[in-house]
C-alpha cells in the first residue's frame, strides 16, 4: 500500500450513499482497496459502479442478444459498432440517450447528446455522416403539462439542430412521440452513423508499457460535477450559494470545438500516430482512462496537474469526474508525441501529455507527482456487482388510460382527419426543417420522402452507386401493452422501413429506456423486451452491434412506457433506385401487400378514444413478415414500383393518406370482397362486429406486416408469388376516396371516406400551429 | 482599464428577437413592457481606451446594422 | 478553369463546393492561413459556421490571411462567389453591400426554394435565361438580407440584385426578397441558398445550382451565352 496524500475530511459510508452506492457496494469497495477509499477513489468508484457506467441491472440480460453476423466488423463493447458495407468500407453506428440532462436543460442536454454520440463514431476512426433523433415528451395540448412538453420539444430540436448543423453532419431522420407517461421523464435519444475504411478502424485498448497518454480537445471545467459535490473539501466552501455556482450540473456543448476535434482525430489516425483512441463522455476521464486500461489489461498513471483547466482551484476528484465536453484521450508512442502536438496546434485544440501506460494494472491518480488515488483497474471496471432482475408481470395496469380526444361514435372521414392531425401523426416538417439534412452531399432521400433515410456511398460498383439506409423506431405504448410483441414490432418496423427503400438490414443498435429495474414489474418489462429484441433480430438476421441502456426513467406519477428505441442500418446496391413513399403517377395501381392483420388493440385510434392499454398484443408470424418484407425490397430494387410505404401508426387509412400527401395526388380506394374476406375476420378479432365497427377496425387497426405499394399492375401481381396481395385501387384525382364495393357495400351506398388533398394537408400541418 | 461595449440593433431594422421577447412577457404575467430590443454585450480589459472605438467599428459591431455604446468601468469588476 | 474553395475552421460545405466545382473544372481547397491563391481563376467562399459564427456570422473569418489575398484578387477583377456563410463573410469584408441578419422566424430553416434570375448577364448567371427559375436548397439561421433604402434603390438601378426568392419562398424576411447580389463591378457575387447542393439528380433532384458554376467558367473563358 502506498502513501497517499488525503484531504482533511476522508469520506465515509454516508458520502458513499449520497453518491449513489449501496452500503454493500461501499463495503465491497473497501474490500477491493484493502482500506476505506479516499475522496478521489470514492468519486471514481461511485461513477464506475453507477448504473450508467456499469450496467449493473442490465448486463446479464444484454448478454442474451445476438451480436454476430456476416456483416459485423465490430460488435458491442467498443465506442460504436460497425458493419461491412462493401468496397473496403465499414459503417459505424450507435444510439445513445441523454434523457436526464435534457429534462433539466433541453437545448444543452440534446446538443451534448448529439456531441457525445458523434465522438463515439469518430473515436473508432469513422467520419460521422448522419444523425437521427428519437424523442418523447408529454402531450403538447394538455392544459397542465402541455407548455412544458412544448418547451422541452422546442429546446431539444433547437439543440440537436444547433449541434448537428454547426458541425456539418446532416440530421436525416428521426421520430417524436407525445404520451402522458413521458411528461416528467422526457426521452432524448440520438443515433449517429459514420464511414471508415475497414483497415483504418481503431480500438480503444491502451497498450505499450511506457507509452504516453494524451488528452486533447477543450479545456476541463466543472461541467456535470453537480452530484459529486458532496465530496468537496471544506476550503472550497462545500455548502452555500457560492459553491452551487461553481459546480454547474449542466454540460454545455460547443460544436465548433468538436468540429476541430473531429478533423484533428481523423488526421491523427490517417497519419497512424495513435496506438488507441477513446472519447470522454459520461464520467469523463475516470471512465475513459479506466476502460482503456481495462481493455488493454494494463495500468495507467494520470497527473491531474497536467490537465489543461479553465477553472481555478479544481480538486483532483473534480478533474477526474468533470464532464466537460469535446475531449478525447489517446495513447501514443513517445516517438510520436511531437507530431501529435503539432497536429493539435494546427487544428487549434489543446493537447497535453497527462499520463503513462504502466504494467501495474492499477489506475493511479497523481497531483504534481504526489499520489492521490490508487485503485486496481479490474475493481473499477469489471468487479462492479451485477444484479439479477426479479421480473414479475404486473397484476394491475401500470398506466392510466389516455385522455379521450375523439368520441367513439365518430365516423371514418372525421376520424381520419383527427388521426392525421394528432400530435403523433401530424407532419414533423416544422421540426425537421430546423435540421440541415443535406450537408456532405450524400442524402438521396430527405425526411418525409421515404420510410427510411438514404445516403449514397462513395464510389461505384458495376456502374451503380450503392447507398446506406437507416431508420429509428419504437412505439412505447405498444411495448407497454406487450413488452415482447411490442418490441418485436419495433424491430420489424425498422426492417420494413428499410425494405421500402430497397435496403437489406446489416445490423441493429438499441437504446433501452425503462423505469426502475429494481421494481419487479419494470424488471418484467425489461426482460420481456430484451427477449423480443433478441428473437426479432435473430429472425431478421440483423444482429446488435452496440447500444445503450437508460434506466430509472420515472417520476412521482409513475414510469415511462418501456421504450426500446431501435436503430437499424441497411444497404441497397443502387442509390438511383431508392424507394419513395408518395404516390407518383395517376393510373398506378395501389395494393396492400403482406400478412397485415389489423387490430385496434394498442392503436392510435384506441388512444384518441381514451381506451386503456390492452393486456397483450396479437402474436406476429415473423417468418411470414420476413418473406413479405424481402418481396417488397426486391420489387423496389428492380425499379418496378412507383412507391412503397409501410403501414404503421394510424393503420391503413392513414398510410394511404400519407402516400397521397407525399405525392400531392389523390387516390380512389375500393375495398372489394377479396379485401373483406381477408381483413374482416382479423380486424374483428374473432368477435362479431357491426359493419361500421368492422370498417373502423380495418381502416385504422394496426400491426406489422403491411405495405401500401403503387405501380404497374404487373409488377404488383408478381409479389403474389411470395406473399398476399390485395388490390386496393388507383392513384389519381385531388381526393382520397375510400369506398366498399361488392357484397359488403352497405345499404347507404357511398364512400366511407372522401377527403380533399387540401383538407388532408391542413390536418397534417397541425404541429405548425403549436410552434408558430 | 475595464470597458464594456453595448451593441444594439439599429433603430428601424426589424428586431425579431426583441419582438419575440416582447410577446413572451405578457404571456408570463408581466404587463406593460414595450419597445424591447435584444443586443450583445462585450466586456474587456484594455490598456489604451482610445482603441475601443476602432475595435467597435472594425470587429465588435457591424456599423451598417448596429449601434454601439462604450462604457469605461471605474475600478475592476 | 480552376476554382479555389476557401476552408476556415468551422466551414461545413467546402467539400460539397469542391465536388460541385469539379463537375465544371478543376478545383482545390485553400486553407485560411494561406496567402497564396494558387493561380485559381475564381474563388469560392463556402457555407458553414466559420469560427462558430462567434460574434457575428463571418465577422472573424473576414480578417483571415487568405481573405486579405481574396480582397486584393477581387480589387483586380477576380471572380469571387460567396455561398451562405461565404456571403456573410463578403458583406463583413465590404466586398458586397448590405448585411445578413437573423431570420425573421428566428430559426434555422432548411428548405428547397425557387429562385428567380433577375439578371442573366452577370459572370455568375450567364448560363441562365432571364426570368429562369432555379430550384436550390437554402439552410441557414442568419439569412435576412438588409441594406438601407437608398442603397437598395441604387443597387436595383444598377442591376446588382441578381437573384430573388420566388413568390412565397422568402422565409427569412430578406428585403425585396433578395437572395443574391453582385458588387458594382460585377466580379463579386453572394447568395444565401446553396448552389453546390443542386448539382445532381440523385441528391435532391435539381441541377439548377450547376448553372452558377458553369456561368463562372464561361465568364473566365470568355464565352458568352
Amino acid at each position: 500500500m502506498s502513501e497517499l496524500s488525503s484531504p482533511p475530511h476522508p469520506p465515509g459510508v454516508e458520502d458513499a450513499l449520497a453518491l449513489g452506492l449501496t452500503r454493500a457496494e461501499y463495503e465491497l469497495v473497501c474490500e477491493k482497496q484493502g482500506r476505506a477509499p479516499n475522496q478521489v477513489e470514492l468519486a471514481m468508484y461511485s461513477l464506475m459502479w453507477s448504473e450508467h457506467c456499469a450496467y449493473k441491472h442490465s448486463k446479464k440480460l444484454l448478454r442474451t442478444l445476438p451480436t454476430e453476423g456476416e456483416h459485423v466488423v465490430m460488435g458491442p463493447g467498443e465506442n460504436a459498432g460497425a458493419v461491412d458495407v462493401g468496397d473496403g468500407m465499414v459503417c459505424a453506428f450507435k444510439v445513445e440517450s441523454h434523457n436526464h440532462p435534457s429534462a433539466v436543460e433541453p437545448f444543452q442536454g440534446a446538443a451534448t447528446g448529439v456531441g457525445g454520440i458523434l465522438r463515439d463514431i469518430f473515436a473508432i476512426g469513422a467520419r460521422p455522416i448522419a444523425v437521427l433523433d428519437s424523442l418523447r415528451f408529454g402531450e403538447p395540448a394538455s392544459t397542465n403539462t402541455g407548455e412544458r412538453a412544448r418547451y422541452l420539444l422546442d429546446g431539444a430540436v433547437s439543440g440537436i439542430g444547433h449541434y448537428g448543423n454547426s458541425i456539418g453532419v446532416p440530421t436525416v431522420g428521426g421520430e417524436v412521440y407525445f404520451e402522458a407517461p413521458y411528461e416528467q421523464s422526457c426521452l432524448v435519444n440520438a443515433m449517429a452513423l459514420g464511414l471508415a475504411r475497414r483497415d483504418r478502424l481503431v480500438r480503444s485498448a491502451a497498450a505499450g508499457l511506457g507509452n504516453v497518454v494524451i488528452l486533447f480537445g477543450a479545456s476541463t471545467g466543472r461541467d456535470g460535477i453537480g452530484g459529486a459535490s458532496v465530496l468537496a473539501s471544506a476550503e472550497l466552501g462545500g455548502e452555500g450559494e457560492d459553491a452551487q455556482e461553481k459546480r454547474p450540473t449542466v454540460q454545455v456543448g460547443d460544436p465548433f470545438e468538436e468540429k476541430k476535434l473531429l478533423e484533428c482525430s481523423l488526421e491523427l489516425l490517417e497519419r497512424e500516430l495513435l496506438v488507441s483512441l477513446q472519447d470522454l463522455g459520461a464520467a469523463g476521464l475516470t471512465s475513459s482512462a479506466s476502460e482503456m486500461a481495462s481493455k488493454g489489461v494494463v495500468g495507467i498513471d494520470i497527473d491531474v496537474a497536467a490537465v489543461p483547466l479553465r477553472e481555478q482551484g479544481m480538486e483532483p476528484f473534480e478533474v477526474m469526474v468533470s464532464e466537460s465536453q469535446e475531449r478525447m484521450l489517446c495513447v501514443v508512442e513517445p516517438a510520436n508525441v511531437d507530431a501529435v502536438m503539432a497536429l493539435c496546434a494546427k487544428w487549434e485544440v489543446n493537447g497535453a501529455v497527462i499520463g503513462t501506460v504502466t504494467d501495474t494494472q492499477r489506475m493511479r491518480i497523481l497531483r504534481d507527482g504526489q499520489l492521490v488515488g490508487d485503485m486496481p483497474v479490474r475493481a473499477l471496471v469489471d468487479d462492479c456487482p451485477l444484479y439479477e432482475l426479479e421480473p414479475q408481470k404486473p397484476q394491475q395496469p401500470l398506466y392510466t388510460a389516455p385522455t379521450a380526444t375523439l368520441s367513439a361514435g365518430t365516423g371514418p372521414a372525421e376520424t381520419l382527419l383527427a388521426l392525421v392531425s394528432s400530435p403523433n401523426l401530424a407532419s414533423r416538417r416544422p421540426l425537421f426543417e430546423q435540421y440541415d439534412a443535406i450537408v456532405q452531399s450524400r442524402t438521396v432521400r430527405r425526411p418525409e420522402q421515404a420510410d427510411a433515410a438514404v445516403l449514397a456511398l462513395p464510389g461505384t460498383v458495376g456502374g451503380a452507386r450503392g447507398a446506406l439506409a437507416v431508420s429509428i423506431d419504437c412505439n412505447g405504448r405498444r411495448v407497454a401493452a406487450d413488452p415482447y410483441w411490442g418490441t418485436v414490432g419495433a424491430v420489424l418496423e425498422c426492417a420494413s422501413n428499410l425494405a421500402c427503400v430497397g435496403a437489406e438490414p446489416l445490423g441493429t443498435t438499441n437504446n433501452l429506456n425503462f423505469g426502475n429495474p429494481e421494481k419487479a414489474h419494470i424488471a418484467w418489462q425489461l426482460s420481456e423486451s430484451v427477449r423480443g429484441l433478441g428473437d426479432a433480430c435473430r429472425a431478421l438476421r440483423a444482429p446488435i452491434v452496440g447500444g445503450n441502456v437508460s434506466l430509472y426513467n420515472e417520476g412521482a406519477a409513475g414510469p415511462i412506457y418501456p421504450t426500446p428505441v431501435i436503430g437499424m442500418v441497411g444497404r441497397l446496391p443502387d442509390a438511383s433506385r431508392a424507394g419513395s413513399l408518395g404516390f407518383a403517377r395517376s393510373g398506378d395501381e395501389i395494393a396492400l401487400v403482406g400478412p397485415f392483420a389489423p387490430s385496434l388493440a394498442g392503436s392510435e385510434l384506441a388512444k384518441l378514444h381514451g381506451e386503456a392499454l390492452p393486456d397483450g398484443l396479437p402474436e406476429v408470424d415473423l417468418a411470414k413478415a420476413g418473406v413479405a418484407l424481402e418481396g417488397v425490397r426486391d420489387a423496389v430494387r428492380r425499379g418496378s414500383l412507383s412507391s412503397a410505404h409501410d403501414v404503421a401508426e394510424g393503420g391503413l387509412a392513414v398510410a394511404l393518406a400519407e402516400c397521397c400527401l407525399a405525392g400531392s395526388v389523390g387516390a380512389r380506394i375500393e375495398l372489394d370482397d377479396a379485401f373483406w374476406e381477408e381483413i374482416a375476420p382479423v380486424a374483428s378479432g374473432g368477435r362479431s362486429l357491426s359493419p361500421q365497427a368492422a370498417l373502423m377496425a380495418a381502416l385504422f387497426g394496426e400491426g406489422p406486416g403491411g405495405f401500401v405499394l403503387s405501380g404497374a399492375s404487373a409488377a404488383i401481381r408478381e409479389l403474389g408469388a411470395r406473399t398476399r396481395v390485395l388490390r386496393l385501387g388507383t392513384v389519381g384525382g385531388e381526393e382520397l376516396v375510400i369506398a366498399t364495393t361488392g357484397a359488403n357495400a352497405g345499404p347507404s351506398s357511398g364512400p366511407s371516406i372522401v377527403t380533399t388533398l387540401l383538407q388532408l394537408d391542413e390536418a397534417h400541418a397541425a404541429l405548425r400551429r403549436l410552434f408558430p | 482599464m475595464r470597458a464594456r461595449v453595448l451593441i444594439r440593433p439599429k433603430a428601424g431594422i426589424l428586431d425579431p428577437q426583441g419582438v419575440a421577447v416582447e410577446r413572451a412577457l405578457p404571456a408570463l404575467g408581466f404587463a406593460g413592457a414595450a419597445n424591447v430590443h435584444v443586443g450583445r454585450l462585450v466586456e474587456l480589459d484594455v490598456e489604451d481606451p482610445t482603441q475601443l472605438e476602432p475595435m467597435c467599428e472594425r470587429l465588435l459591431a457591424n456599423p451598417l446594422v448596429e449601434d454601439y455604446e462604450v462604457q469605461l468601468l471605474d475600478g475592476s469588476s | 478553369m480552376k476554382f479555389g474553395i476557401l476552408q476556415f475552421p468551422g466551414s461545413c460545405d467546402e467539400v460539397d463546393a469542391l465536388d460541385a466545382a469539379r463537375r465544371v473544372g478543376d478545383a482545390e481547397l485553400i486553407w485560411h492561413a494561406e496567402r497564396d491563391l494558387k493561380g485559381c481563376d475564381a474563388i469560392v467562399v463556402p457555407g458553414g459556421f466559420s469560427y462558430g459564427d462567434y460574434l457575428r456570422a463571418g465577422a472573424i473569418a473576414r480578417f483571415s490571411r487568405v481573405m486579405e489575398s481574396v480582397i486584393a484578387f477581387a480589387s483586380e477583377g477576380g471572380l469571387v462567389l460567396g455561398i451562405c456563410n461565404g456571403f456573410q463573410v463578403l458583406c463583413e469584408a465590404r466586398l458586397l453591400p448590405g448585411a445578413l441578419l437573423p431570420n425573421a422566424n428566428l430559426r434555422f430553416t432548411f428548405r428547397q426554394v425557387d429562385l428567380e434570375v433577375l439578371q442573366a448577364d452577370t459572370s455568375f448567371t450567364c448560363a441562365c435565361a432571364l426570368g429562369e427559375r432555379l430550384s436550390i436548397p437554402a439552410k441557414h439561421s442568419w439569412g435576412r438580407y438588409y441594406a438601407d433604402e437608398r442603397t437598395l434603390s441604387d443597387m436595383d438601378a444598377a442591376g446588382q440584385i441578381v437573384l430573388a426568392y420566388a413568390a412565397g419562398e422568402n422565409f427569412n424576411g430578406s428585403l425585396r426578397d433578395i437572395a443574391g447580389v453582385r458588387n458594382e463591378a460585377g466580379n463579386v457575387f453572394g447568395l444565401m441558398p446553396h448552389p453546390e447542393h443542386a448539382v445532381s439528380e440523385l441528391l435532391g433532384g435539381s441541377t439548377g445550382g450547376l448553372k452558377i458554376f458553369q456561368s463562372m467558367r464561361m465568364a473566365v473563358e470568355g464565352v458568352h451565352a
